[in-house]
């Protein structure tokens, strides 16, 4: 197995650090002017392809990222962490509110035939819509093995060894490349970008897109009809016997009487 | 109502001059276009544009793309490297080893050495940016980051021979951290009355003498001294010498008890005959005093970054808090009295920045900052002195308590009107060049 391809998936998402506040009109969440960053799942991707680059293992990472102009920093950061060139796939504003990971999977699997890449490398989910479903649905189009929610990848032969973080705890696979990974946050931990990296990133080639260009509708097949925020909290209280805390439980009708 | 404003009202007259001065100095030299909203887009390519195109002229504090990707790492790094340890490096009076290391491995301690001895090959603009940016989390990382990169990297690449640069700058980018010896407990503001001497002797010349308020010294490994080599010929005897840490004869003291700016480490320094050959004479013979000042021209800049970034960090953490807590049934943001308070100090803290970038970009194409940068950083030592008082305030109690981080920028901003040239020796500096002007 000489040097891998490797496609990593980039999504920009408002920083994970912002209060997120629903627009008054209820339809989404404000996101002009709003600090945006690459999703932080996405970023430990770019790390890790780095790495397998850094070791050998890849020959060439390939960011991708689907979405208004903007997204083109998000790219330029992938760059500047070590991705080779980058592709932009342009959605505009508007489309891009009902853009579906059914949509991106199909961008990212013509992405991925056309630049003959050996793996297609995504975070395990976005942290605005956490639908955890692009890489698993990237496979499936492609008909690739998947490994998920990786937190360890290494390579014997011509496989790859993935341990997943799985809800009992640790599972350890072995798929063959041409394969799906999703990364998971204990895979590593993404570098910063470094002044000469950010100048190295200027010279990198960025191509620009559109979805017709691989052939993919990107229309909506879905509306939105509402964004609320969560419910209050409600103030706990404090209770002073188990008895009480029994009884309240009993009212409440939680328990059986 | 503030200090700064009695200030300026009592100076009002000198200082309308000198404003006045000022906007027709810039004029002259540096025409800013107004930027319409579609030019914002516009400038993004015209970033390819040489400063000698004259057609297109940009704010000094717009940033280029890629100084715009190097503040948000910086940002990134500094919250998530340098903010878990702030409180206990301040209690402790101490700068981890880790922290240390990791601005050593992203490159911000050597962002103007030359890419062929290892550093990050930008300039001066960028290293401020990094300065201001450390600053709005701990302003005793950012003066270890300024020392280094805006007083000993600089005069290292300035005035090194080719020797010295392969010996020392490799060495500054990755791993070695610099010190500057210049004052001592007689002669602060006075510095060329400085007595430490450097006596001759075959090839070498023996040093004497102590140092005080030595930043960065406990770590350091490279100390460059100014020392007196010909004390008949008064300051212009004055010579840089790099001294190296196990240089026999040379100790370093006790780390000083501070009120701020803990973490970096402040202590004495002594020279006890030690043996320095002449090939550690950094630049020309006697010419100590003329490298200070001119060093410090571009350490004050830098300096003014370091206020400004901690007046913007203390700002941060108290406006925040005025937008959650809540008094008489609304925010307490939303009290009139508030407003005016918090827009006076963030108007404040503008004029400063675009002040100090103003002066970055001016020092990066060569021309003088003498002026400048003296006004600069006498500004951003009185910016940092009323928004750190103002956001204790805004805070109330809690601001009062160390649980909270305003009292830490409060107590470390005290510094910025006294080190680097007092704010006193900055106001006749600029005394000085209005009259050198000719229109006082």
């Amino acid at each position: 197995m000489s040097g891998l391809r490797v496609i990593v998936g980039c999504k920009r998402v408002i920083d994970y650090a912002v209060k997120i506040r629903v627009k008054p009109d209820k339809t989404g969440v404000i996101t002009d002017g709003v600090k945006h960053s690459m999703n932080p799942f996405d970023e430990i991707a770019v790390e890790e392809a780095v790495r397998m680059k850094e070791k050998k293992l890849a020959s060439e990472v390939i960011a991708v990222s689907c979405g208004p102009i903007q997204c083109q920093e998000t790219l330029r950061t992938a760059m500047a962490m070590g991705a080779d060139k980058s592709i932009h796939v342009e959605v505009d504003a508007a489309t891009y509110e009902n853009l579906q990971p059914l949509h991106v999977a199909k961008i990212l699997s013509k992405v991925a035939q056309e630049e003959k890449a050996d793996i297609v490398f995504t975070g395990k989910q976005a942290i605005d819509d956490d639908c955890n479903q692009t890489g698993q649905m990237v496979a499936a189009l492609l008909d690739w093995p998947q490994a998920t929610f990786a937190s360890k990848i290494e390579k014997a032969n011509g496989e790859l060894t993935v341990t997943r973080e799985i809800d009992g705890g640790l599972e350890t696979i072995k798929v063959q490349v041409p394969a799906v990974l999703t990364a998971d946050l204990r895979l590593n931990e993404p570098r910063y970008a470094t002044l000469p990296n950010i100048m190295k990133a200027k010279k990198k080639p960025m191509a620009k897109k559109k979805p017709a260009d691989y052939g993919v509708d990107v229309g909506p097949r879905q509306s939105i009809l509402k964004v609320e925020d969560p419910p209050v909290r409600q103030a706990g209280s404090k209770l002073d016997s188990v008895e009480t805390l029994v009884t309240k439980l009993r009212d409440a009708g939680l328990v059986p009487s | 109502m503030s200090s700064v404003f009695t200030k300026l009202s009592a100076n009002a007259k000198s200082w309308c001059r000198a404003s006045h001065m000022l906007m027709l100095a810039r004029q002259q030299t540096w025409q800013t276009a107004a930027l319409s909203s579609k030019a914002e887009t516009a400038s993004k390519s015209l970033f390819s544009t040489e400063y000698k195109d004259m057609s297109v002229r940009l704010p000094a504090d717009l940033l280029s793309p890629e100084e715009q990707m190097m503040k948000d790492s910086v940002a990134r790094l500094a919250a998530e490297k340098i903010q878990p340890y702030v409180a206990e490096m301040d209690e402790q009076s101490h700068m981890r080893q880790d922290v240390i290391k990791c601005l050593f491995e992203n490159g911000l301690m050597g962002v103007e050495i030359p890419e062929e001895y290892g550093g990050t090959g930008s300039k001066f603009f960028m290293a401020n940016i990094v300065i201001e940016e450390l600053a709005k989390v701990d302003p005793a990382v950012s003066v270890f980051c300024d020392v280094q990169n805006t007083l000993i990297n600089m005069l290292f690449i300035k005035l090194g021979n080719d020797e010295q640069k392969e010996k020392y700058l490799p060495r500054l980018a990755t791993d070695t951290v610099g010190s500057f010896c210049l004052s001592e407990a007689e002669s602060g503001s006075d510095a060329f009355a400085l007595r430490t001497s450097a006596v001759k002797d075959g090839n070498d010349y023996i040093l004497n003498g102590t140092k005080v308020w030595i930043t960065n010294a406990e770590h350091a490994d490279v100390f460059l001294v100014m020392a007196n080599a010909d004390s008949s010929a008064g300051y212009k005897g004055i010579t840089c010498f790099i001294v190296d840490k196990d240089m026999p004869g040379f100790s370093i003291g006790k780390k000083e008890n501070k009120l701020g700016i803990r973490a970096s480490s402040t202590c004495p320094v002594s020279l006890d005959s030690v043996r320095v050959p002449s090939s550690n004479i950094l630049g020309e013979f006697g010419k100590g005093y003329k490298y200070a000042i001119e060093m410090l021209n571009g350490g004050r800049i830098g300096i003014a970054a370091q206020m400004l970034g901690l007046a913007q960090g203390c700002f941060n953490h108290a406006v925040t808090y005025t937008q959650d807590r809540k008094q008489f049934g609304q925010r307490v943001f939303d009290f009139q009295g508030i407003q005016h308070q918090i827009a006076h100090a963030a108007t404040l803290i503008q004029l400063g920045r675009v002040m100090m970038c103003n002066a970055a970009r001016r020092h990066e194409i060569g021309l003088s900052v003498v002026k400048e940068a003296a006004m600069v950083k006498y500004f951003a030592g009185e910016v940092a002195t009323h928004v750190t008082s103002k956001s204790i305030e805004w805070m109330g109690g809690v601001g009062y308590t160390k649980d909270y981080p305003v009292e830490k920028y409060y107590r470390d901003c005290k510094v910025g009107t006294i080190y680097e040239g007092t704010s006193n020796i900055q106001l006749n500096t600029i005394a000085k060049c209005l009259e050198q002007e000719g229109l006082i």
